[in-house]
C-alpha cells in the first residue's frame, strides 16, 4: 500500500477525494459503485481499486465507518431513539445497524450513549467536525471478517488494534450497505 | 516585545491555479510574489488581516527531492493535510457567495450549539472550514 503514495497520479487522487467528500457529506445515502465512479471521472472497474490503493480501505467500508461515527454523534448529542439514528444513519434494519455497530465498537449503541454522555466535558472549544473526525472508528478489518473471527474466538482485539489487513478473496460489489 | 505568527504556508499543486482561487474566489490579495529560478515565494493576505500571509507553496526544488514532491502532492490530492478554518461573520452569506464563484463545498452550512460552519476546498484538496462564531451578547 505504501507505494501507491507515489504512484497515484495527484489528479486522480484529487477526483477520489471528491467521492470520499460526498459520501462524508451523505453518508446515510445509498452509494453504489457507479454513482462514486461517476464522481470521481474514473470507470467503476478502476474505482474501487484506486479509492482502497489511496484511503487504504475499500469504500463501502469507508462508507461504514462514517455512518457508525454519525450514529455515535447523534447517541451522544441527541435523544432520538436508537431506531430512529439507525434510519437516519442509512441503515433500514435496526438488527443490522447493532450488530455492525458492535462489531465496529466493540458496544451496543446503548451503552456508547450513556458512556459519551459521562465523558462529555471539557470538549466545547474543539470544532464539532474535528471531533467528530478525532473519534471516527479505525474500520480496517471487514466486519463479515470480524464476526467470523469471533465466531472463531480467535480474535477479541479492538478495531484500532489490528494491524493487517486480511487478503480479500472475493471482490464484492461496492454499495451502501441496506441493513 | 511580541510575536505573532507572520507566513503560514499551504502546499498547492499549482500556484497559478492557487493565486486565481485565493484572490478571486475568497477575497485575499497578493502580498508577495517573487521567483528564483524555479522557485516561487508566493503569499496572499486577507485584507481584514494585515498582519497575517497565507503561503501558497509547490512542493519541489530545491527544498524536496522528486519523490518527496511527489508524495506531498499526493498528501494534499488526497485531503490529508491539517484543517484550516475561515472565521467568517455571516457562514451562509459567505457560502452564498462563494457558491455562486463555483468554490467546492464539501458541507452545507449547519448551525450547531450555535455556531454556523460549512466546509470547502482548494483545486488541490487543502480543506477549509468556514465558522461562523456564536454571536457574543
Amino acid at each position: 500500500m505504501s507505494e501507491g503514495l507515489a504512484s497515484q497520479d495527484p489528479r486522480l487522487l484529487r477526483r477520489l477525494l471528491r467521492a470520499k467528500d460526498r459520501m462524508d457529506a451523505a453518508s446515510h445515502e445509498d452509494w453504489p459503485v457507479q454513482r462514486l465512479a461517476r464522481v470521481s471521472h474514473v470507470s467503476e472497474a478502476h474505482f474501487a481499486r484506486s479509492f482502497k490503493e489511496a484511503f487504504g480501505v475499500p469504500p463501502h467500508r469507508y462508507l461504514l465507518t462514517r455512518r457508525i461515527e454519525q450514529a455515535t454523534a447523534l447517541l451522544r448529542d441527541t435523544d432520538l431513539p436508537i431506531s430512529e439514528i439507525a434510519l437516519r444513519t442509512g441503515w433500514q434494519s435496526l438488527g443490522t445497524f447493532g450488530r455492525i455497530f458492535r462489531d465496529i465498537t466493540g458496544q451496543n449503541p446503548g451503552a456508547v450513549r450513556s458512556r459519551a454522555r459521562a465523558a462529555a466535558h471539557g470538549i466545547g472549544s474543539v470544532p464539532n467536525c474535528i471531533l467528530s473526525a478525532a473519534e471516527r472508528p479505525d474500520l480496517r478489518t471487514a466486519v463479515s471478517e470480524k464476526r467470523k473471527r469471533q465466531r472463531h474466538g480467535i480474535n477479541r482485539a479492538q478495531p484500532k488494534e489490528i494491524k493487517h489487513e486480511p487478503k480479500r478473496t472475493s471482490s464484492r460489489t461496492i454499495r451502501a450497505r441496506p441493513g | 516585545m511580541s510575536q505573532s505568527v507572520q507566513v503560514a504556508g499551504l502546499y498547492v499543486r499549482d500556484q497559478d491555479e492557487a493565486l486565481a482561487f485565493y484572490t478571486e474566489k475568497l477575497g485575499f490579495r497578493v502580498h508577495t510574489d517573487v521567483r528564483n529560478g524555479d522557485y516561487r515565494w508566493l503569499t496572499v493576505q486577507h485584507p481584514d488581516q494585515p498582519s497575517f500571509q497565507l503561503g501558497l507553496f509547490t512542493p519541489g526544488p530545491p527544498v524536496h527531492d522528486a519523490a518527496t514532491a511527489q508524495s506531498l502532492q499526493a498528501i494534499v490530492a488526497k485531503g490529508g493535510m491539517p484543517p484550516l478554518i475561515l472565521a467568517v461573520d455571516d457562514c451562509r452569506a459567505a457560502y452564498e457567495r462563494m457558491r455562486a464563484k463555483g468554490v467546492e463545498f464539501t458541507q452545507e452550512p449547519i448551525e450547531r450549539y450555535g455556531k454556523v460552519d460549512a466546509g470547502f476546498r482548494d483545486p488541490s484538496g487543502n480543506g477549509w472550514k468556514l465558522i461562523q462564531a456564536r454571536k457574543s451578547n
